[in-house]
């Protein structure tokens, strides 16, 4: 398959590019997507194909979501934007309590299959309000998917595969990611199902549970695991984590006997307390150690940048939390 | 209404201020002096140094991002402004809020909000306390037209004027949110007709003329204390500088910019100071070296002064810190 070097940033837009020319269904709204203010994803995309399916809209969350799902019910296929994940709780409601719920409630009778993109910022020094990783908040909801991309080929492929889902997904950005590059198959049939973990790199010490930008720390901590302490350590990227990909985490931890979960989001009552549970309920008594967790700090992100440097992950973090599950009581016992 | 000299020459001294803090901060983040995040307010002062003078200090303001010129004229002190921008010790929230979250209730300044069309609710929230407490004070809510598209501001203002609160909604309308001309985003002509919607009196003012501005301001504040509810200000102007610090606005065309850069209300009031002989331009010279001054002296302050230590992440979580494995 050809493939291209590009950022994650293009490869989104390569993404949304080939969705609006291959599907008339296809189209975009979002506050300030279209040309010449756009300077994300949808940057062109307006003047390739007009301002009716690129399409500007007010600053209204809420009517913007919720038009996505008017129109998603009556077949077309929407991809809203929320520019800033911190603005998607005004959105919420309509995410919620209409595109989650409306398969079940009408037992299949109308379905919203909408794309809700959005974009996490944080190492900005912009704040609280302007920083916030909060996929586990629609983890929680039945009947959304929830993705998370790390590289612009997973990227490409996951969003293509989000638009035209059947059911309605939370496609999750990370601003800090948007500039980094790397190869990208350009086929516009290349897409990345939902719900398949992809182990970004093998190990067989300890097996570091990751997704979006923590997938990068993750990889940065393995490679100071391999150098500096011949630890082998592998990276499993969970790419969506719903569908929750539980046989590829699974086996790659019934084969380490160790794990460290490391996201984002803040880790009390984080994505990671599930997926721990999970490993447990499976693992149980295969395990060295118990799973450790990495997570940011459980504050409001602060401004002042020498403090919000302290709240995040950081390989160093990852590096020690594996180092902890290699060292626990038990895995001493058994040498 | 006619101003007395004193005030008018007030109003010059806050607009110059203002314009220094904005342009010192823009000099010395171009020149990678320092860094900070901020949305600069060059353009907008003549707004803001009317409710410098019309505002009581116990009257209560609820502003945004773009707060640098509307937290001078109420105010707070350059430092704490400075401070909280730079994340610094001495910043009015230590540093952790950051240029976006700055509050000084004792002088009136009860939040600043990241989230569009956020304040006006709170704004509802601060006129009803006022009323329950049978004080006469009155809370002004600024924020750009884009705010105005959002829900939460149309649930702000029905209230608002369901309840006859003591609230001014003053909309400093700069014909952008972001990159987007504001009036594509609405149909409205005018962003003051909105109010009919709701019941309460709209009013749109040249938002360069700090004179206009005020006399509409007083009307409206008048109007609340005394129970009658709340009025929409429509203050026209525009952002020197676009959205954020950096912006190179490509956007805008040109000719709409440089026809606001001649509109600019610092000098404009300027030239009417000497035509009407309110002041000498001696004098206007010395009001304007006086504000270079009191920046300069708050930017050094701030630099010296330190970044808050580690021990400020887990302080005012809550009222009393709860514990939480790091
Ligand atoms: C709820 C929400 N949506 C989007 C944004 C991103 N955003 C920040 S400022 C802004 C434009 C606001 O325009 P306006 O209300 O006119 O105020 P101005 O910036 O012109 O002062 C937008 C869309 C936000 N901060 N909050
Ligand atoms: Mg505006």
């Amino acid at each position: 398959m050809d493939s291209k070097e590009m950022t994650m940033r293009e490869a989104l837009n390569l993404a949304l590019d080939q969705a609006l020319e291959k599907d008339e269904r296809v189209f975009l709204l979002g506050e300030d997507i279209a040309d010449p203010g756009a300077s994300g994803p949808t940057a062109g995309l307006s003047t390739k194909y007009g301002h009716d399916r690129v399409m500007d809209t007010p600053i209204s969350e809420a009517a913007i979501v919720g038009a996505a799902i008017g129109a998603a019910i009556d077949g077309l296929l929407p991809v809203a934007e929320i520019m800033i994940m911190d603005f998607i709780g005004i959105a919420a409601d309509q995410i919620i309590n209409n595109a989650a719920k409306l398969r079940f409630m009408t037992a299949g009778r109308t379905t919203a299959p909408i794309t809700v993109r959005t974009q996490v910022y944080g190492g900005l020094a912009t704040g609280a309000t302007h920083s916030q990783t909060l996929e586990a908040w629609f983890m929680h909801i039945p009947g959304m998917k929830v993705i998370v991309p790390s590289t612009p080929r997973d990227g490409k492929g996951l969003l293509t595969s989000a638009i035209f889902d059947e059911d309605p997904c939370l496609f999750v950005e990370t601003i800090r990611l948007q500039g980094q590059k790397g190869p990208v198959p350009t086929d516009p049939d290349f897409a990345i199902p939902l719900g398949q973990a992809d182990v970004k790199r093998p190990g067989t010490d300890v097996t570091l549970i990751c997704y979006g930008r923590s997938v990068h720390d993750a990889l940065a901590a393995a490679a100071t695991l391999q150098d500096e302490h011949a630890v082998s350590a592998e990276v499993v990227d969970l790419r969506t984590l719903v569908p929750l990909d539980v046989d590829t985490m699974v086996s790659s931890v019934r084969r380490t006997r160790r794990a460290v979960v490391v996201h984002d989001a803040v880790r009390f009552a984080g994505p990671g307390a599930e997926i721990v549970a999970t490993l447990q309920a499976e693992l149980f008594g295969e395990l060295e150690a118990p799973v450790e967790r990495v997570g940011a700090r459980f504050v409001p992100t602060p401004a002042a940048a020498a403090l919000e440097a302290q709240v995040y992950p950081s390989p160093a973090r990852v590096v020690q939390a594996a180092q902890r599950t290699l060292q626990s009581a038990k895995a001493g016992i058994h040498g | 209404m006619t101003r007395s000299a004193e005030v008018q020459r007030r109003i010059y001294a806050l607009m110059v201020l203002m314009k220094a803090a904005d342009d010192r901060l823009s000099k010395g983040i171009g020149t990678g002096e320092f860094i900070c995040v901020y949305w600069p307010s060059r353009g907008q002062e003549a707004i803001a140094a009317a409710m410098g003078i019309s505002l009581r200090r116990d009257d209560q303001l609820v502003t945004t991002y773009r707060g640098l010129h509307d937290l001078i004229g109420k105010g707070v002190p350059l430092e704490e402004i400075y401070g909280e921008m730079m994340g610094r010790t001495l910043g009015a929230s230590r540093g952790k809020g950051g240029t976006m979250h700055i509050a000084n209730p004792e002088a009136g300044v009860m939040l600043s909000t990241g989230i569009v069309g956020a304040g006006p609710p709170v704004g509802v929230g601060l006129a009803m306390a006022a009323k329950r407490k049978g004080l006469d004070r009155v809370t002004v809510v600024s924020f750009g037209v884009g705010a105005t598209t959002t829900g939460s501001f149309h649930e702000a203002a029905n209230m608002a004027a369901l309840w006859d609160l003591p609230v001014v909604f003053v909309c400093q309308n700069n014909l952008y949110a972001e990159m987007t001309p504001t009036r594509d985003t609405m149909k409205l002509e005018h962003v003051a007709d909105r109010a009919a919607g709701y019941g309460m009196p709209g009013v749109r003012v040249d938002g360069n003329d700090p004179l206009a501005v005020a006399t509409a301001l007083d009307e409206a504040l008048n109007k609340a204390r005394h129970g009658d509810g709340p009025t929409f200000v429509e203050c026209v102007t525009f952002r020197f500088r676009g959205h954020y610090f950096g912006d190179r606005m490509r956007y805008i065309p040109k000719d709409q910019l440089d026809s606001a850069l001649a509109a600019d209300p610092v000098p404009r009031f300027r030239a009417h100071l000497l035509d009407t002989g309110v002041a000498t331009d001696e004098e206007l010279t010395r009001v304007e070296a006086v504000a270079a001054q009191q920046v300069e002296t708050a930017l050094q302050t701030v630099m010296s002064a330190d970044a808050p230590s580690i021990d400020e992440l887990d302080r005012d979580v809550y009222a009393t810190p709860i514990r939480f494995p790091v």
